[in-house]
């Protein structure tokens, strides 16, 4: 299989602020690639570089066979970029700014339709509305109709689900699955952990370092100890109580449970009684299975 | 858990001819966690706006923290923190011209400000910034601060909106301890987030979708009503609006 990016010691500085640092990864052809952090890790900076957009202080990338400084006029044919922030122009119609994108490309709407017929039926029906009158859900259809409408072979979608509500992330994930028919490379990143779930394989980065690269399952089959999941009525004061008990070496709140790990992989017979004195009721403390985010906070304790 | 933060009855809102809270009616109490889930475009933003006294109610009664919402706006902000994540903090101001700034706003004492202030850095071990430019702030350390910020004048009442969008996952837990931490101390603390694991950590839940509460309980009340694993699949059962 070749690699549809490859990139080596990529790094870069704004002023004394190290944006990334020696990354390197590669990225199959059709794809779907994650990279998974939160703001300020160096994801969009990452990403400007793998489009063209920025040139790297140090290493190189490889897109699509091609290198990102000298091959930039050709790559940028080969390119489907969703940024960040809106990329609309709020004051031309769907329409209008899908035509616009298409034409800038020197192609046409009706000649890629079939790419972006599933995502863009869902917003036809409005296509004399102004952009910047969609809803959020709406605007990000569109946004993704844009980057698609030149037939990209990699399509990089920086953060395309922050802000967007948990329904409208759950169809944008259902719609970059349809595109794998298409053999398109997705590069795309998120600071919401869950949707890791839904990459073929994912980089976890902070602070401009990755911490790891693999499959999301095998990312979480990394966690270094048995992980144990703690219930009570006072939630607040299980987790102060946890903390405090010798035995535990991390406490965190995971959705309506406290996620805990303890020294020997064991659970203490004293921590029911340590958590009754202090107030804790209800308790249950069943083994779990680390999720992603479980794996993200023991690689960032390590890093730390 | 009687004393009523929030009385909300019959409220609506419309601009022109569109109902973007259509008769919403609820209460918060003292020291709960509250969370006001919903879609994109359900109308959180415009309730919200209304109960911090932004924005005045086209029918119905609002009462915050004491006070009516139809005339008496101007006392229901004195008496709220409110904290988003787009804005809170001047970022070409340093930390402690940050809190002063709020603090004076507030209508707080000098002499407050000042003890307030050397408590707030000494909790957020924060000693070392006092002097810094928010601009130069990690956004983690940024938050906790608009946090504790927004919470300078001990409000009843805090209303915090996505505050943790885009900050890292210890971060986000740290933040939320001090979430329970503030509430433990009797303030209503009022949030919205599109993190779903997030919406488990609160007390009651409410859901909007197109402009009305379409469910309201505790997390556990609400999954055990819907027969579902987690608040996330609740929320995709019922938010789900019908066009969009």
């Amino acid at each position: 299989m070749n690699n549809a990016i490859e990139s080596s010691g990529l790094s870069k500085s704004f002023g004394s602020a190290r944006a990334i640092r020696n990354i390197s990864f590669s990225v199959d052809e059709s794809e779907i690639f994650g990279f998974i952090g939160p703001d300020g890790a160096g994801k969009t900076t990452l990403f400007r570089i793998i489009t063209t957009l920025l040139l790297p202080d140090e290493g190189y990338v490889k897109v699509l066979g091609m290198d990102s400084v000298t091959d930039y006029k050709k790559l940028r044919k080969e390119i489907g970029y969703m940024p960040g922030r809106f990329s609309l122009y709020q004051d031309l119609s769907v329409e209008e700014n899908l035509s616009f994108y298409a034409t800038v490309f020197g192609t046409t709407v009706k000649e890629n339709y079939d790419l972006i017929s599933d995502i863009y039926s869902h917003i036809e029906p409005f296509k004399k509305r102004l952009a910047g009158q969609l809803s959020g859900g709406m605007k990000q259809k569109l946004a993704l109709s844009c980057a698609l409408i030149h037939k990209p072979r990699l399509l990089v979608l920086d953060e395309p689900t922050t802000g967007v509500d948990a329904i409208s992330r759950a169809e944008f994930w259902t719609m970059l699955g349809k595109l794998r028919k298409h053999n398109i490379t997705i590069l795309v990143s998120t600071p919401y952990m869950d949707e890791a779930m839904r990459c073929d394989r994912v980089a976890l980065i902070q602070k401009g370092e990755i911490l790891a690269v693999d499959t999301p399952r095998k990312i979480m089959l990394g966690f270094s100890r048995k992980l144990f999941s703690v219930k009570a009525t006072e939630k607040y004061r299980l987790i102060t109580a946890l903390r405090q008990f010798p035995a535990t070496i991390t406490a965190y709140p995971f959705g309506d449970s406290v996620h805990a790990t303890f020294t020997g992989d064991i659970v203490d017979p004293g921590l029911y009684d340590h958590l009754k004195n202090n107030g804790v009721t209800h308790v249950s403390v069943n083994e779990t299975e680390a999720g992603i985010e479980d794996r993200f906070l023991e690689l960032m304790n390590k890093t730390a | 858990m009687e004393n009523q933060v929030i009385k909300v009855r019959n409220l609506v809102k419309k601009f022109g001819r569109f109902v973007a809270n259509d008769n919403l009616s609820f209460d918060v109490y003292e020291g709960e966690i509250f969370g006001f889930l919903g879609a994109n475009g359900a109308g959180k933003t415009t309730a919200i706006r209304i109960l911090s006294g932004l924005s005045a109610p086209t029918s119905g009664e609002v009462i915050v923290a004491g006070f009516d919402a139809n005339k008496q706006s101007e006392k229901i902000k004195k008496n709220i923190g409110y904290m988003c994540q787009k804005f809170s903090l001047y970022e070409d101001l340093t930390v402690k011209e940050n809190i002063t700034l709020y603090g004076g706003i507030y209508g707080m004492s000098k002499q407050l400000i000042k003890e307030r202030t050397g408590e707030l850095l000494e909790k957020l071990n924060f000693r070392d910034y006092e002097n810094r430019l928010i601009a130069d702030l990690p956004l983690g350390l940024r938050q906790k601060l608009a946090f504790s910020v927004a919470i300078l004048h001990e409000p009843k009442i805090v209303f915090l909106d996505e505050p943790t969008g885009g900050v890292d996952p210890i971060t986000r837990r740290q933040f939320w301890e001090m979430i329970y931490e503030t509430a433990t101390r009797g303030i209503n603390v009022f949030v919205t987030t599109h993190y779903m694991d997030e919406a488990e950590y609160c007390d009651r839940i409410s859901i909007m979708s197109e402009g009305r509460i379409v469910a309201l309980d505790t997390p556990e009340q609400l999954k055990k009503q819907y027969k579902a694993a987690s608040v996330e699949e609740v929320f995709i059962k019922i938010a789900r609006p019908v066009v969009n």
